[in-house]
């Protein structure tokens, strides 16, 4: 027993090393996994507090290209309106459904749509994530969609009060089912690290007529997003003489450097999903 | 001013710089990566004991964690590179109680060669060990050989250009003073 606490003493200092480089490693290798830490809710208030301070200073250096992108995105939902549309035939009618109810009274509602400032980002990183301002408290939870005004911008993976941590795009980890405006195939994006402002689109057969500017949209396959958000435009196109599969440089609608206003999408039928499709896996 | 005070301002001025300055430009290269932050553990006195180290260099790694989401990424490559830094020390002080007549390491205090030696092993630990761990998650290995030299590379710069711009005094102490 003296012998043990003799050892301890002599190599307290190498010990306690050990002790702090496995908390860290066990940080790491859980966080990589589940994207969970230790103190990670009150480091997310403090971090984002920081921040929030920060980008009110770095918000008006931005301020010009945001207007720009807000004044374009009001463009296109203008266009969007039913007012738009009037024919001099008065036999024919445009209607345009914006019922939220069906017959039942049942809400049929599926996105919801709230905007959330982003607050603290990082694009030269491997892993880059965005910290918004808006959090538990005003109805953001892990698994949402983010989209800015240009396009498709990452998924919630952590919250804690009034901040949410968003996955970008431009991780390592992130993957999104995407698809061909097009011709309408499915696949995936993934980041390869390289540039922050392009993502790789892979799994793409070659028998698919694919060409420079085409446009890859969200597929509404995943939980997250909404069909139809722009993902960005294709920059090149490379074939893998190994396979039968293209390999798709994509650049992205949303210019990280600058994104400040974002929209989380809230998918309120995403819990029935989810919960039908893992009972099915579980059946099977 | 009060050296421990000096070391808190110390602190949180190279976790601000280090996010909202260094890791906000524009990268040119996946490789360059510039980081800094870990050249406060390197300034830290001579007469922090080695457990002291230890626990700052972590703590300070975890703080740039969690503004980077990463917990435990640069924590691990800090409390290292606090560790293995007093047998360097010892390794390479000009002559004997250097480091009692001089606070903490520095050109005028180790003189230039084994400050340049000391600088420059601890950010290729640092750095090397901060992507072996990002390698063991994803990347080939040429990302990592690539990777280490550059940021190594890019820090080296960073480094000489602080020691530029913020010479620090080093007062010479006696037992008399």
């Amino acid at each position: 027993m003296r012998n043990i606490f003799l050892f301890i003493r002599r190599y307290f200092n190498f010990l306690f090393f050990l002790v702090l480089q496995i908390i860290a490693l066990s940080f790491l290798f859980r966080y990589n996994k589940f994207h969970e830490a230790a103190f990670m809710g009150v480091a997310n208030e403090i971090t984002g507090r920081v921040g929030a301070q920060y980008s009110n200073v770095e918000y008006y250096f931005h301020l010009k290209k945001t207007n720009e992108a807000l004044a374009s995105q009001n463009e296109t939902l203008l266009n969007a309106l039913k007012d738009n549309i009037q024919s001099p035939d008065t036999a024919s009618i445009f209607v345009k459904d914006t019922l939220s109810f069906d017959s039942l009274g049942n809400n049929a509602r599926k996105y919801i749509w709230r905007l959330a400032r982003v607050v603290n980002k990082s694009v030269s990183l491997q892993n880059n994530y965005l910290t918004i301002h808006r959090g538990e408290k005003q109805g953001v939870t892990k698994d949402m969609g983010v989209t800015g005004p240009d396009g498709a911008v990452g998924i919630v993976v952590n919250t804690s009060e009034n901040f949410a941590v968003v996955m970008t795009i431009l991780n390592r980890r992130s993957s999104i089912s995407a698809k061909l405006k097009r011709t309408g195939e499915i696949t995936k994006i993934h980041w390869d690290g390289d540039s922050p402002e392009f993502v790789t689109m892979t799994n793409l057969p070659v028998s698919v007529p694919v060409a420079k500017g085409d446009s890859v949209i969200t597929s509404g396959y995943s939980l997250a997003f909404p069909p139809g958000i722009l993902i960005g435009t294709i920059d090149e196109v490379v074939k893998d003489p190994a396979s039968n599969f293209y390999r798709l440089k994509v650049k992205t609608a949303t210019n990280f450097y600058n994104v400040e206003y974002v929209y989380v999408v809230d998918n309120m039928q995403a819990e029935e999903q989810k919960k039908l499709e893992e009972a099915t896996r579980r059946n099977q | 001013m009060n050296k421990l005070l000096k070391n808190i301002i110390r602190f949180i001025l190279f976790i601000l710089v280090q996010v909202f300055v260094l890791f906000q430009v524009k990268p040119l290269h996946q490789f360059i990566v510039p980081y800094l932050y870990f050249l406060y553990i390197l300034w830290l006195p001579f007469n922090t004991p080695r457990a002291g180290l230890a626990l700052v260099g972590f703590a300070f790694g975890l703080s740039l964690d969690y503004f980077t989401k990463t917990p435990g990424l640069h924590a691990a490559a800090c409390t290292l590179i606090a560790y293995l830094r007093p047998f360097l020390i010892n390794i390479l002080i000009r002559q004997e109680g250097a480091e009692l007549n001089y606070r903490s390491p520095s050109i005028t205090s180790m003189g230039l060669t084994p400050y340049a030696t000391y600088i420059f092993i601890l950010t290729f630990i640092h750095n090397g060990y901060l992507v072996f761990l990002e390698w063991l998650d994803f990347g080939t290995f040429s990302y990592f050989i690539g990777k280490v030299l550059a940021t190594t590379g890019v820090s080296m710069l960073l480094i000489f250009v602080v020691e530029l711009l913020f010479f620090r005094k080093e007062k010479f102490r006696t037992n008399t003073a």
